[in-house]
C-alpha cells in the first residue's frame, strides 16, 4: 500500500463529502417519495440529469448563477408534478410494480430526449467568478465552490427537515407514510400528499443535478451511475430514520473518495461491498427502525 | 388448456426464420425470447422485479466463452457451463437480495447488477475488459456415430435457429410443467399475497430464492447461446442497459402470455432495427410505448391483442382479470 499523508487523506474526505451530500440530496428524495407513495423512482437519475440540462440552460438564457439555481428546482419539481398527475396517478390501483415500471421508462425518454435537444457531447458549466477561487482551509486548499455546493446542500436538508417535522403539511407526508389508510380516513386529500411529496422528492434530484453540473460536466448518461449508488444510500441507512440517510449518504461519499486513493479502480465498486455487508449484519440498514 | 396456444407458438416460431428475410432477427427473437422466458418466471409468475438480470445472461455468456476457449469445444460442455454459472451467481445474489421485500428488491437488483458491472469492467483479464471476450470458437452439433452438424455456417443458416428452437420448446415444456407444480402455485401464491402465503406455511423466502435460481439458469442458458451465435461476449452483456432491454421485451409482450416473450423480444428487436435506419434516437419510440403499454395495456401488446380478439368473437366484456 503506497503511503500517503494525513493530508491527502483530509483532502480527499472533504471532497467525499461533496459528492457525499449530491447522494444525501438524491437518497432523501427518493425516500420521501418511497415512503408516501411505495414507489420507487426508478426516473430519480434522469431528473438529475434534467436537473444538470435545465441548470447549463437557464445559465445560458438568464446568464444569473443565482436565479439559475433557485429555478432549476422548482423546473424539475414542476416536470415531477406533471409525471405525478398525469402518469402516475392512474397506477396506483395497480400492482406495485408498475408505476416502477413507468418511472424506468421514462429514464429513456428523458436521457434520449436531453440528448437530441443537447446532443451527445458532454457540455462543461462555469463556475461564477466569486466561487471560482480556492480557499485556504490551513493544511490545504479547497475549490470555494464545492464548499459552496455542501453548503447549498446543507440548507435544502436542513430546510426538507422543518418541513416534515415542523410545518402542518410535513407533518401529513409524515403520517402518510406512516399509515395512507389513516390520513384518508381522516379526511385529508392523499392526493394532494403525493402530489407534494413527488415534487419535492424530484426538485431535490434537480437540484442536486445543477449543483454537480460546474463539478462534473453534464452528459446524458451522468444519471445512470448516480442511481444505484442513491439505492445503496436508502438500502445502508434503512428506512424511516432520515438523519440515517444523511450519514449514510456521507459514509458512500467519503468511502467511495478515500478508496480511490489507495485503489483508484474500487472506487466505484467498494460501495455495494459495502451494501452487501450492511445486509449480511443488519438487513433493516444500519438507522433503520423495522 | 394451454397445450394449442402452445402449438401455436411453436407453429409460429418453426415458420419464423422463412417469412423474415433478417436471418440475425430471428435468432435474436429466439435468444432474447429465452431470456424473456427466464425473466417472465420471476416477475409474472413470482412477482419479483429485478433490474439486474443482465447478471445471469452476463455470467452465463463469459462461462460458455471460458469453457470453449479454454476448457473444451464440446456444444454441451459449453452450454452446461453457461447454466451452472447463471444458477451459481442467482444462489448468491438471491441469498443477500432477498433479505429485503417489495421494492427493495428492485433496488438492490440494480445495485448488485452495476457492481458486477464495475467488476467485469475491471476485471479484464478475465473478461477482456471493454473489448469483450473476444475469438469463442463455434462447436458443432455431435450426433454420435451419424453425423457432425456446424451450428454457424453460411451454407446452413438455419442450423443454429432450429437447433436454439428445439431448446427453447424443451424450455417451454419444462416452464409448464414447473408453473403447474405444486412448487409453480406456491409461487403464484406468494405473489398474489406474501402474507397468507406465510400463514399457510409456505416458507416464502425460500421458494422466492428457488424461484430465483431456476430464473437464474434460464438467463445463464440464454447467455451461452448468446456466446454460440455471436463467438465472443460484449461486456454489454452484464450492461444495466441489457436488463433493461429484458424487463422491456417482457412487459411489451404481456407477462401473462406464452406468446408473451417472443412477441416482445420481437417487437423490441424490431423496433431497433427498423427505427435506428432512420434516427439515432430509437429509444425515445421505445421509451415512449413502453411507457404507454405500462399505464393503459397492463397485460402488454400480445394480451391486449388477444382480450380484443376473444371479446370479439366472445361478443361479451373481456373478464376484468384480478390484480
Amino acid at each position: 500500500m503506497e503511503h500517503l499523508d494525513a493530508t491527502t487523506v483530509i483532502s480527499q474526505i472533504f471532497t467525499g463529502t461533496v459528492s457525499g451530500m449530491m447522494l444525501v440530496l438524491m437518497a432523501l428524495g427518493l425516500t420521501l417519495i418511497f415512503g408516501v407513495m411505495n414507489v420507487v423512482n426508478f426516473a430519480h437519475g434522469a431528473l438529475y440529469m434534467v436537473g444538470a440540462y435545465f441548470f447549463f440552460f437557464t445559465l445560458q438564457k438568464v446568464g444569473n448563477f443565482w436565479v439559475a439555481l433557485i429555478l432549476v428546482p422548482v423546473l424539475v419539481g414542476s416536470v415531477g408534478l406533471l409525471i405525478e398527475r398525469i402518469l402516475m396517478r392512474p397506477l396506483y390501483v395497480r400492482p406495485e410494480e408498475d408505476p416502477i415500471l413507468m418511472t424506468f421508462g421514462l429514464t429513456y425518454i428523458f436521457m434520449e430526449a436531453m440528448r437530441m435537444y443537447f446532443g451527445k457531447i458532454g457540455l462543461a458549466v462555469d463556475t461564477p467568478a466569486s466561487l471560482s477561487s480556492a480557499v485556504n482551509l490551513g493544511l490545504f486548499y479547497f475549490p470555494s465552490y464545492m464548499i459552496f455546493a455542501v453548503v447549498c446542500a446543507m440548507l435544502a436538508i436542513f430546510g426538507l427537515w422543518m418541513f416534515q417535522e415542523k410545518t402542518d403539511v410535513g407533518l401529513i407526508v409524515r403520517a402518510g407514510s406512516r399509515d395512507s389508510v389513516m390520513v384518508r380516513v381522516l379526511g385529508l386529500d392523499f392526493n394532494r400528499v403525493r402530489l407534494l411529496s413527488f415534487s419535492i422528492g424530484t426538485a431535490l434530484a434537480g437540484l442536486a443535478g445543477a449543483l454537480s453540473a460546474p463539478i462534473r460536466g453534464v452528459i446524458p448518461e451522468m444519471g445512470a451511475p448516480v442511481l444505484p449508488q442513491a439505492f445503496v444510500v436508502v438500502v445502508v441507512g434503512g428506512k424511516g430514520s432520515f438523519w440515517g440517510t444523511v450519514a449514510s449518504g456521507l459514509l458512500v461519499g467519503i468511502v467511495t473518495a478515500v478508496t480511490s486513493l489507495w485503489y483508484p479502480s474500487w472506487a466505484e465498486v467498494v460501495v455495494y461491498f459495502l451494501m452487501a455487508v450492511v445486509l449480511l449484519v443488519r438487513p433493516m440498514g444500519l438507522f433503520g427502525r423495522e | 388448456m394451454k397445450l394449442p396456444s402452445l402449438v401455436v407458438l411453436i407453429a409460429l416460431l418453426i415458420v419464423l426464420p422463412f417469412v423474415n428475410p433478417s436471418k440475425t432477427l430471428s435468432n435474436q427473437i429466439l435468444i432474447w425470447g429465452l431470456f424473456a422466458i427466464s425473466y417472465n418466471l420471476l416477475l409474472g409468475y413470482t412477482g419479483l422485479l429485478s433490474f439486474g438480470h443482465a447478471m445471469f445472461f452476463g455470467l452465463g455468456s463469459y462461462a460458455t466463452g471460458h469453457y470453449l476457449i479454454h476448457l473444451d469445444n464440446g456444444l454441451w460442455g459449453g452450454l452446461l457451463a453457461g447454466v451452472l454459472c447463471g444458477t451459481v451467481g442467482a444462489i448468491a445474489i438471491g441469498w443477500f437480495g432477498l433479505r429485503r421485500r417489495g421494492v427493495y428488491f428492485a433496488m438492490l437488483t440494480l445495485a448488485f447488477g452495476q457492481m458486477l458491472y464495475f467488476l467485469g469492467f475491471k476485471l479484464d483479464f478475465i473478461t477482456g475488459g471493454d473489448d469483450g471476450l473476444q475469438g469463442v470458437p463455434t462447436p458443432s452439433l455431435v450426433i454420435p456415430g451419424i453425423k457432425e452438424i456446424s451450428l454457424v455456417s453460411i451454407q446452413h443458416p438455419y442450423n443454429f435457429y432450429f437447433f436454439c428452437l428445439a431448446l427453447v420448446i424443451v424450455v417451454l415444456l419444462a416452464k409448464e410443467l414447473l408453473v403447474r407444480s405444486p412448487f409453480g402455485k406456491g409461487l403464484q401464491a406468494i405473489r398474489e399475497s406474501e402474507e397468507r402465503s406465510l400463514a399457510l406455511g409456505y416458507d416464502t423466502m425460500s421458494v422466492q430464492w428457488l424461484a430465483f435460481v431456476l430464473s437464474g439458469a434460464l438467463a445463464g442458458l440464454a447467455g451461452a447461446m448468446n456466446t454460440l451465435y455471436l463467438g465472443f461476449v460484449p461486456l454489454d452483456s452484464l450492461a444495466l442497459a441489457t436488463s433493461g432491454t429484458v424487463l422491456i421485451m417482457t412487459i411489451l409482450g404481456g407477462k401473462g402470455l406464452l406468446i408473451g416473450p417472443f412477441v416482445g423480444a420481437g417487437l423490441f428487436l424490431g423496433l431497433q432495427d427498423l427505427l435506428s435506419a432512420y434516427t439515432d434516437s430509437w429509444q425515445l419510440v421505445v421509451g415512449a410505448i413502453f411507457v404507454i403499454v405500462v399505464i393503459v395495456l397492463p397485460s402488454g401488446i400480445a394480451g391486449g391483442l388477444s382480450d380484443y380478439a376473444s371479446s370479439f368473437f366472445s361478443r361479451k366484456p373481456a373478464a376484468e382479470k384480478p390484480s
